[in-house]
């Protein structure tokens, strides 16, 4: 299988705290600001940034993961329903900015659902999205990210691989590969 | 895998291990989402669901209603005693004609031994059991072993004793299935009039005391005496059964641990439980009624969601 990297460790190194940068630039002491990382993937994403966060500003920045499986829109038309994932927010949402961190923006479904879900646990002000690889050329939806860590022109064809040391991979690294089965 | 084996739920029998361990998974992703400010989910808005009960259910039946309305599902409720079955329209056609309506899921309690297995081979839905006589009983034993894995952490190596009306119990062969495939040891316990003959064939361990019982437990799950499915006296008085079965504070202090008290309702107080016992910090009895709602979601959800 043909792979192209996109990014490799010490890439996605500097744009984790380019992303830091930008929220302490645009939230300040994160006073009303609360992260939200999008299951399945977004936690790994989230957690880093989190972390990195609190070493830079020495703020703990309050976060949740959230699992959009049963706002979906296409239950009933895959073949089976997804396994879903675990919501874990300990705080409304109500009044407050968020932020939903993911891996990868594709076609923007996903985002409209985490949305949905999200609205479960109250109004907030404003909301604004955060990738590591925005999908240009691939969306469904008039969803954009505010803040992107690379913009990448892929056909429905490929697939954007995000390997995660976290998850037993070698190195943090992302790649453009063909789908095996298109 | 995400996928349940089968297109109806009948009964815990012929569920694998997989589809439990699923099941119960999902249901604890819907445990959160009934927690929530906001406690409804979108995924079924374009179903129609019928809760055709030819048998009286509160619990079940308000279960199954909020689980369906959670998820966002249409519903219909049939009831037999206000229904044409009065003027002798069969099973079948009483079905197929809620069906021509456009009834996605049939979700049925009836008082005759497979009779959602019948509905099941002869109509288009996916058909849900919700209760078949005293057959099975197939959402209590799963809210039941939720409600053990919530509390202990896990079904299997547990000890679950089954006490009371084992004969006329549903629920007991329900869970017998579902808490054996879950890896939990089983034990029952009831007067001898009201235990099977046969019962110890399907592995479980047989006690006539229940004190016994208890000490040798993790989990007591205590069955309603079913007057209305008893034909003959089992046993002399509602008196004398508490006496002998019925489980009080007093019985619990005398053993050497703590175990955990279950029910599936409705308690008749003061027969098989005391009420010091059903209100105590032993008994998780409403967790098992909040557990119910979660586990009929997963369990909708997932049979919703599986192409036939």
């Amino acid at each position: 299988m043909q792979k192209r990297l996109v990014l490799d460790e010490g890439q996605i190194e500097i744009i984790l705290r380019r992303f830091c940068h930008q929220l302490i630039e645009n939230h300040d002491d994160f006073d009303n600001t609360v992260l939200l990382g999008l299951q399945p993937r977004g936690p790994i994403l989230l957690d880093k940034l989190v972390k990195l966060l609190e070493e830079i500003s020495g703020v703990k920045v309050l976060s949740g993961y959230l699992d959009a499986t049963f706002h979906r829109d296409d239950f009933r038309r895959r073949d089976f329903p997804l396994k879903a994932n675990e919501t874990k927010i300990s705080f409304l949402v109500e009044g407050k900015k968020v932020i939903l961190v993911d891996d990868v923006l594709y076609k923007g479904r996903s985002v409209r659902a985490a949305m949905d879900a999200m609205i479960a646990f109250g109004r907030p002000q404003k909301v604004e999205l955060m990738v590591l690889v925005d999908r240009k050329l691939t969306r469904d939806y008039p969803i954009m990210p505010d803040y992107y860590g690379v913009r990448v022109h892929t056909l429905e064809s490929q697939y954007v691989l995000v390997e995660w040391a976290e998850k037993g991979n070698e190195k943090d690294a992302i790649w453009i590969t063909e789908k095996v089965n298109p | 895998m995400s996928q349940l084996s089968t297109k109806h739920l009948l009964g815990i029998k012929n569920l694998t291990e997989d589809d439990l361990q699923l099941i119960l998974d999902t249901a604890a992703n819907f445990k959160e989402v009934i927690n929530r400010p906001i406690k409804k989910v979108p995924s079924l808005r374009d179903i129609t669901i019928a809760n055709v009960f030819f048998e009286n259910s509160t619990r079940t039946r308000l279960s199954f209603e909020l689980a369906e309305k959670r998820l966002s599902a249409d519903v219909v409720n049939f009831s037999s005693s206000n229904s044409s079955v009065k003027k002798g329209e069969t099973l079948v056609d009483t079905v197929n004609n809620i069906l021509s309506m456009k009834v996605d899921m049939v979700v049925m309690r009836h008082s005759s031994p497979g009779a959602p297995h019948f509905l099941s081979r002869n109509v288009k839905a996916n058909i849900v059991n919700a209760g078949d006589g005293t057959h099975e009983h197939p959402t209590q034993a799963l809210l039941d072993s939720f409600s053990i894995k919530e509390k202990l952490g896990d079904v299997a190596g547990k000890k679950i004793a089954i006490i009371g009306d084992i004969l006329h119990s549903r629920v007991a062969l329900s869970n017998i299935f579902c808490l054996q495939k879950l890896g939990a040891e089983v034990m029952v316990c009831g007067p001898s009039t009201l235990l099977p003959k046969h019962i110890a064939s399907l592995g479980v361990k047989v006690e006539l005391d229940v004190k016994k019982a208890l000490q040798w437990c993790d989990v007591a799950n205590v069955l309603r005496i079913q007057l209305e499915r008893q034909q003959i006296k089992y046993f002399p008085s509602l008196r004398e059964y508490s006496l002998y079965y019925g489980i009080n504070k007093k019985l619990l202090s005398q053993l050497d641990k703590e175990i955990v008290i279950m029910h599936p309702g409705p308690i008749n107080r003061g027969v098989e439980l005391s009420s010091d016992v059903a209100d105590s910090e032993h008994s998780i009895i409403l967790e098992q009624v909040q557990n119910g709602v979660a586990v009929r979601m997963a369990v909708l959800y997932l049979l919703a969601g599986t192409k036939g």
